[in-house]
């Protein structure tokens, strides 16, 4: 975001007035508020304005929206640079606002820059034949569709440095163009077939009232006595299994640790003589069983073998 | 009433307190930047965060949580407040680094710096390093009118000066555009604020993002040599600190007086002490053969004392002006007394206030503070606004807090508040006090009804039967509340009322300032009197410190000392007596007005009966007992209306004029300033406001 003025003097309109359909418009959204409180107005009314005159809102319509509603100028100019949905100075025909969030740049928003900057020029700035300008903007909420493009009032989306191209050409040359999806899907219907959702029974009406049966039937589990002879049964042939390490021996532990706390030397004499021998292996390491992780039971051991120490 | 533990004590307090309020209560000292005592809560600034048991676990803008929305404890304990634990000492420091990250490392060249609420909390409660190694924010500096310098790189946006003209001022002239990091402070496209109170964001201000221009870079606050003192430069009397550095008042400052001017000031009060540099009387002066020329102070006495010997004792008269304090009047009043003159008038604007009427018949009988207490007010030929811009602002504080009718009769004027206009003449007036206007049921039922009489209406050959009008409509309520009496007067002039409360008011036979200044007396004695064309005729003698218009038309002139020269008392449209202390010299040969009234009578042969101030005021005390009562209001029985209008007569039909016509150019001071000059300009639209 950057600091917003309103347009240099020279660009500036003398004057500025509602036509007669938006005035009519604009009482009727003033007169949704209570008496005393007619400021709460001041959005929707400003956002006509900045519709009736190209896309952009001029010093006196902030001034011509203030008096209307009673207001002070600075209030107004307050609400008018605060949200970035007011543009003050003028824009192309065509103000393309770019989606330049996480997903769009993801899904090659960078692309279509590329072909604003080609095309365009730099943001905030209005072609030479006034069609078109551009602004980046932060998330428009079509991230299903990214990247994607606001233009007016109208979202282009699935992009590509093709298609935006040919959009800008075709509105350029005022050819009729397709709004939305840009690759043929409507809304943001998958592309290509569906990988989700694919069962035929969730559609031929099947499923409808399942949970209701799934209900019923776990209610008729609840009211019919509990069978503890087959429960029991059951128990015999599938004894719970035990946890894994209940049947086996305790690991011989022989680690430098456990020979200290045993009052041994840490390595022996001969070891040390061969630690030097890359040929040679170390015979004396446990054999770990299957499953064991080696490193968090030598960890765990050397632990105990601290504490007991200590 | 609702307990609460802060830092370990139980305190009772109100519960609709806030957590930075009740804090405070409990002497604990809780950081802030955006939160003001007279303001509306912004919450913005973080800095008064606390920790709170029975609130939400985080920590706590004070400022913005009441005490009552604090649940008790499981037992039932009282809601627990720390604000020196740990986490509030890192959620302090964060919030210190925050704003520090964008706010220039300019101390040295600021002017805020020395008394700057950022540069003080980063020392107690800030951390001693940044963290912040990008580029800091830059913002364009601000053309907002002539009086506050904008240098809005070092804003922290706490919204302070838009919400003190937006609230207290009343002028919606001041916003915060953009946002976030990019929100800027500035007026509708830099223009001049319109207010004459704008001054006083130089104060709220915690940065020094508003600064004083005229005092730009002139000094420091720790070399300056501060004064208590009271401001003379309307009715009011505001409590003000005079900052001299040597002889020279660099600047004037708001002091807190809840019972009249709370902590604000008038652009005028504070802005006038240029005016007291230039243009000033700092030798005698005598004109021969129609040219002043510079002289002793013995040659100006012997000049004097030819023509007053020549005089008859009711050719000679006096008049004292605006700005006098009480004693020189005193002794003004004892040395006309000593002459055996009658001539004498402390009332050059012409107002037939009078103190045979009593003392409630010149007073603003309702107090300032009482202003809040009332329910209708009604202006007669006053326009508050102009002639005493923070009892205004006193008024719309009553107005905004709802349940107040305030009604005119007079000139139509933006008051910062709304005013139903009645009528513009006495006509009017005397319908509502005859019952047959329809407002006069509005007053009929009001509880406390206050009825401002300005000069606008006092002013005039009818004014004693317009007061007449206004006293009955005051009095016209049913029910009125026990005590109040609504009949108030405001006063355009700082010495007004001094000179009412002395009786410096023609005796039997004398003749008034009017009569005086159009030829009535062969001399005529000046105390700083200004305001009045004196024709031709009279040997004028002009004591008083500027060479202004009384100057002008002088045979003699004795320089006197201005108000923050002399030490004296002043009593304010409520009868309020008020000490105003010396805080520098007068310049050059000037002197204090009572010592040169003391040498002259000696000169003159009618020398009076005291040596020094304390002499002097020995023997005001004893002649008027309420002026020993520093501060205090010796409040006057009610006025009989009937008996006013016994003496009042016949209205005329001509609409009632404001008393001030321009507000910046009131009084000698005011018209030796610069800055008032260009407050002027502004004001009457003489220049595009963003001239620079």
């Amino acid at each position: 975001m950057a600091v917003r003025r309103l347009a240099s003097e020279a660009i500036q309109p003398a004057s500025f007035a509602f036509d007669a359909e938006n005035l009519a418009w604009a009482k009727t959204v003033i007169a949704r508020y209570p008496e005393g409180r007619q400021a709460s107005a001041v959005i929707p009314l400003l956002w006509r304005a900045q519709e009736q005159h190209d896309y952009w809102l001029p010093k006196a319509a902030i001034e011509y929206v203030a008096e209307m509603l009673g207001m002070a100028y600075i209030r107004v100019l307050e609400v008018a640079t605060f949200y970035t949905m007011f543009n003050l100075e003028p824009v192309g025909r065509f103000f393309v606002q770019l989606c330049g969030t996480t997903p769009c740049r993801l899904r090659g928003a960078d692309d279509i820059i590329k072909v604003c900057h080609d095309r365009i020029g730099d943001q905030r700035h209005v072609t030479a034949d006034g069609n078109f300008s551009w602004l980046e903007v932060e998330c428009l909420g079509a991230c299903c569709n990214a990247p994607m493009v606001q233009i007016n009032n109208d979202y282009y989306e699935d992009l590509t440095a093709e298609n935006f191209t040919k959009l800008l050409d075709d509105l350029a040359a005022g050819r009729p163009v397709k709004k939305g999806s840009q690759i043929g899907r409507t809304a943001s219907e998958p592309v290509g077939e569906l990988t989700t959702l694919t069962d035929a029974s969730l559609y031929d009406g099947s499923v409808v009232g399942a949970w209701r049966k799934r209900f019923e039937e776990e209610a008729a589990k609840a009211e019919a006595p509990v069978d503890t002879q087959a429960i029991a049964a059951q128990a015999a042939a599938e004894p719970k299994p035990a946890k894994p390490s209940s049947a086996r021996p305790e690991q011989a532990s022989d680690t430098p640790a456990h020979r200290v706390a045993a009052g041994k030397a840490p390595v022996s004499k001969a070891k040390k003589a061969g630690a030097a021998d890359k040929n040679k292996t170390d015979a004396t390491a446990p054999e770990l069983p299957l499953g064991e992780e080696p490193k968090k039971t030598a960890r765990k051991k050397a632990e105990k073998a601290d504490e007991s120490k200590g | 009433m609702a307990k609460i533990i802060v830092d370990g004590t139980e305190i009772d307090v109100p519960a609709e307190f806030t957590l930075l309020q009740a804090c405070e209560a409990a002497g604990a000292e809780v950081p802030r930047f955006c939160f003001h005592e007279r303001l509306s809560i912004a919450g913005n600034c973080r800095m008064c965060l606390v920790e709170v048991k029975g609130g939400p676990p985080k920590p706590t803008a004070s400022c913005a949580m009441s005490v009552r929305d604090l649940r008790p404890g499981p037992n039932g304990e009282p809601p627990v407040v720390l604000t020196t634990s740990p986490m509030v000492k890192k959620a302090r420091e964060g919030v210190m680094e925050f704003l520090l990250i964008n706010h220039p490392l300019d101390c040295p060249i600021c002017d805020q710096g020395g008394e700057c609420d950022l540069q003080d909390q980063a020392m107690a409660y800030g951390v001693d390093t940044s963290r912040f190694a990008e580029n800091k924010r830059a913002v364009e500096d601000k053309y907002i009118g002539p009086l506050v310098k904008t240098q809005m790189n070092r804003c922290i946006q706490c919204t302070r000066c838009v919400r003190f003209t937006t609230e207290v001022a009343g002028i919606a002239e001041l916003g915060a555009i953009g946002r976030g990091e990019d929100m800027e402070i500035t007026t509708y496209l830099e223009k001049a604020m319109s207010s004459e109170m704008q001054g006083n964001v130089i104060d709220l201000c915690p940065v020094g993002a508003l600064t004083s221009k005229p005092y730009a870079f002139k000094a420091r606050p720790w070399e300056l040599s501060k004064t208590e003192s009271v401001d003379v430069m309307d009715a009011l009397g505001s409590a003000i600190r005079v900052d001299a550095r040597g002889r020279e008042v660099m600047r004037i400052l708001p002091r807190l007086n809840e019972a009249v001017n709370e902590e604000w000031i008038s652009d005028k009060t504070r802005f006038i002490w240029d005016g007291l540099r230039s243009q000033r009387l700092d030798r005698p002066y005598i004109r021969e053969k129609g040219k002043l020329r510079p002289a002793s102070w013995g040659e100006a006495f012997a000049a004097i004392a030819a023509r007053v010997k020549a005089a008859k004792p009711e050719g000679i008269g006096a008049i004292a002006g605006d700005l006098a304090s009480v004693e020189e009047m005193f002794a003004l009043k004892l040395l006309m007394e000593g002459l055996g003159s009658k001539n004498i008038d402390g009332r050059q604007d012409g107002t037939v206030l009078h103190p045979k009427f009593g003392r409630a018949s010149y007073l603003f009988n309702a107090t300032v503070q009482g202003i809040e207490d009332a329910d209708v007010i009604l202006l007669v030929g006053s326009n508050p606004r102009k002639e005493a811009s923070v009892l205004n602002a006193r008024i719309r504080k009553r107005w905004r807090a709802g349940g107040l009718t305030v009604a005119r009769i007079g000139e139509p004027a933006d008051l910062t508040y709304a005013v139903t206009d009645l009528g513009a003449g006495p006509e009017t007036l005397a319908e509502l006090a005859s019952g047959k206007h329809s407002f006069a049921a509005t007053i009929a039922k009001a509880k406390r009804p206050l009825v401002i009489v300005g000069q606008g209406a006092l002013t005039r050959a009818d004014g004693l039967a317009v007061f007449a009008l206004a006293a009955k409509v005051a009095s016209s309520a049913a029910e009125p509340a026990e005590g109040w009496n609504g009949l108030s007067v405001l006063h355009t002039a700082a010495a007004r009322v001094g000179a009412l409360d002395l009786g410096l008011v023609p005796g039997e036979g004398g003749l008034d300032a009017k009569a005086m200044a159009a030829g009535g007396v062969e001399v005529l004695f000046l105390m700083g009197a200004d305001e009045i064309e004196v024709g031709p005729g009279p040997f004028v003698v002009y004591q008083g410190t500027h060479g202004d218009k009384g100057a002008h038309r002088a045979d003699v002139i004795l320089p006197g000392a201005a108000y923050t020269e002399k030490s004296g008392l002043y009593v304010n449209t409520e009868g309020r007596v008020q000490l105003g202390n010396r805080a520098g010299f007068p310049p050059g040969e000037a002197r204090e007005d009572w010592a040169i009234l003391r040498a002259l009578s000696d000169v003159l042969g009618r020398k009076l009966p005291f040596d020094s101030l304390s002499d002097l005021r020995k023997g005001l005390f004893a002649a008027h007992p309420h002026m020993a009562g520093i501060d205090a209001i010796a409040a006057g029985s009610a006025v009989d209306a009937a008996a006013l209008a016994k003496a009042g007569g016949a209205i005329d039909k001509a609409p009632f004029r404001d008393a001030i016509g321009d507000l910046y150019l009131t009084n000698p001071i005011a018209r030796a300033s610069a800055v008032m000059a260009d407050c002027s300009a502004i004001a009457s639209g003489r220049v595009p406001a963003a001239a620079e």
